[in-house]
């Protein structure tokens, strides 16, 4: 399972750099003429509403949802990090505040969270992005506070302060890199959700805008035409699922090969 | 119990009013503002500024803040700007839409997601646990609204079985439900599935074994009890994301709803309107996760005695 994920994950990295080489036509080139075509031998998956070839534009998408999932995943695990383990290493009513405001943001819908953070930002790539990292922070914090809390006793730790180091020395250099294994696991899986989560956006309109070729505005702009076109919508929403699988088969295997404890909270 | 209760609820002043302040920093920093949509191009400034008087739009955002909450805390959620309407009438008139399509999709989610956990623990390493954990996944990367129309497509275009939208009857229900339910059950499946594992290695099992008892009567009796428990906290928890599974399917399937609603009046910048919504659903979501919590402490002594 965890071979098939990381084939799955080198595809989408392999399309994604090499998009302009792979595209048989041009993401953008118009042909009115051959409008809403069906799949064929000359246009592999169809056209869209303005003739374009929507093979050449799922290619480009994998691009940018590639680069979405990615930075949006960063956003997050920054922001989770810092938070989580200041409240896992300062313990007391910092870790009270830090704790019940991470876990009011991961009990709500990340969807809920972005679009308002999209309303006030304005659609487009980069306000998505940021929405996206602003969204999935909490399960990060969670995880490294978590991690923090029990590395905080260790030996080589209480060693370590005695020898004169700093707070921050302490967090930054000892107990953040010891305790990153299993949010990298749960960054690997987020990248998938978070490519969905900008889909989801799109589809409501509140995405990267057309013409731009992400997946979640191919999608959007076919459901007009989902009852005349519907490879419009099929393809592209057949592509993240693939993506998506890979990252969570990927993030499965991660699991066990870092022999995670703990695996509910990922 | 009681200690533990009373101090978790008393916990929610302080979650609701922390929520609501967010909520309106955030809505009024939306740029663009309902008058725009009222007016039609072209209008006088003197209308626009009465009209910007008469919502209370002109005072400062603190003053209209404590405007606004006085008024909740009254039993008064405002006017729609847009509708003219009181937005509790709004709220409360599509509220049983949306609770009634996450009841259906939570039933879906649990009976189907237990199911396919169970099986697959039971038949660990076989076809059947592949084939089940094959559907988990499925249910887990697919994304909801993508899944909503395909099913659409098929069904209700190609077969003619449940119609397209709408919400007057119980076969409309069918397909949103589905399509929320699936995420939900993937969810569930995959978590009961580890639970159950967890459990078979645990030495009451071992005894169990070997006083004679069989495997079914073991699953059923024994191990399927103990390892609900997870199962129910993780629920408990993620509320919230099989309800923000309806949201979006509203739309998919154009069912009134609050998902809907909050929707159309976040693009009209109707403040009433998208404030309460998102405070209702919010508080939803946390007296849920806070309900989830109580059921865990009352049955589990061990929770209750940490907040002895």
């Amino acid at each position: 399972m965890g071979v098939i994920g990381t084939v799955l994950i080198l595809c989408l990295v392999f399309v994604a750099i090499f998009a302009p080489l792979l595209e048989p036509y041009s993401y953008q080139s118009q042909n009115i003429e051959i409008m809403n075509s069906p799949p064929s031998l000359t246009h592999l998956l169809g056209t869209d509403d303005f003739g374009r070839d929507v093979f050449s534009r799922v290619i480009r998408g994998a691009r940018i949802s590639f680069v979405v999932g990615v930075l949006s995943v960063l956003i997050s695990v920054v922001i989770g990090v810092i938070v989580g383990s200041i409240a896992g290493f300062y313990g007391g009513v910092v870790d009270i505040i830090l704790t019940t405001i991470a876990d009011l943001t991961w009990s709500m819908p990340a969807i809920l969270i972005a679009l308002l953070i999209v309303a006030v930002t304005g659609a487009g790539l980069e306000s998505v992005v940021l929405a996206i990292g602003l969204s999935y922070w909490a399960q990060y914090a969670r995880l490294i506070r978590g991690q923090i809390l029990s590395l905080k006793s260790a030996v080589f730790i209480e060693a370590t302060r005695s020898l004169g180091a700093s707070d921050f020395v302490l967090l930054f250099k000892h107990l953040i890199p010891n305790s990153l294994s299993p949010v990298i696991v749960a960054a690997t899986i987020g990248i998938g959700n978070a490519i969905v989560l900008e889909a989801t956006l799109g589809f409501l309109g509140m995405g990267a805008q057309p013409p731009t070729p992400s997946w979640g505005a191919m999608m959007s702009n076919g459901t007009a035409y989902l009852f005349i076109a519907p490879w419009m919508i099929i393809f592209p929403g057949l592509a993240m699922m693939i993506t998506v699988l890979g990252f969570n088969l990927f993030g499965d295997a991660l699991i066990d090969v870092m022999d995670i404890k703990n695996k509910d909270s990922i | 119990m009681w200690t533990y209760i009373i101090r978790r609820t008393l916990l929610l002043i302080p979650i609701f009013l922390i929520i609501s302040v967010v909520v309106f920093s955030l809505i009024h920093m939306v740029p663009g503002d309902p008058i725009d949509s009222l007016l039609g191009p072209g209008s006088i400034a003197s209308d626009r500024v009465e009209l910007t008087k008469l919502y209370g739009l002109d005072k400062s955002l603190p003053v209209q803040y404590v405007v606004w909450m006085k008024n909740i805390l009254n039993g008064d959620m405002g006017q729609s700007i847009i509708e003219k309407q009181p937005v509790l009438d709004m709220i409360l008139y599509n509220t049983p839409f949306t609770l009634r399509l996450g009841l259906a999709s939570l039933v879906i989610s649990f009976v189907l997601g237990i199911f396919l956990g169970v099986i697959s623990a039971a038949a660990k390493n076989t076809f059947i646990d592949y084939i089940s954990m094959i559907i988990a996944l499925l249910g887990v990367t697919v994304p909801a609204f993508w899944l909503g129309l395909i099913l659409m497509l098929i069904f209700s275009v190609m077969l003619g079985w449940f119609p397209v939208s709408g919400s007057g009857s119980f076969q409309a229900l069918v397909l949103p439900a589905i399509t929320v339910g699936l995420g939900g059950a993937g969810l569930i499946a995959r978590i009961t599935r580890v639970s159950m594992l967890e459990m078979f290695n645990k030495d009451f099992v071992l005894l169990l074994y070997a006083k004679g008892l069989s495997k079914p009567a073991m699953i059923v009796k024994h191990i399927f009890r103990n390892a609900l428990m997870p199962v129910i906290t993780i629920i408990g928890l993620r509320l919230g994301w099989i309800m923000g599974g309806a949201v979006t399917i509203e739309i998919v399937f154009s069912r009134p709803g609050i998902g809907n609603m909050l929707l159309s009046a976040l693009y009209r910048r109707d403040y009433p309107v998208v404030q309460a919504s998102l405070l209702v659903l919010t508080m939803a979501v946390i007296i849920g996760a806070f309900i989830a919590d109580i059921l865990y402490a009352y049955a589990d002594p061990r929770v209750r005695d940490l907040y002895k």
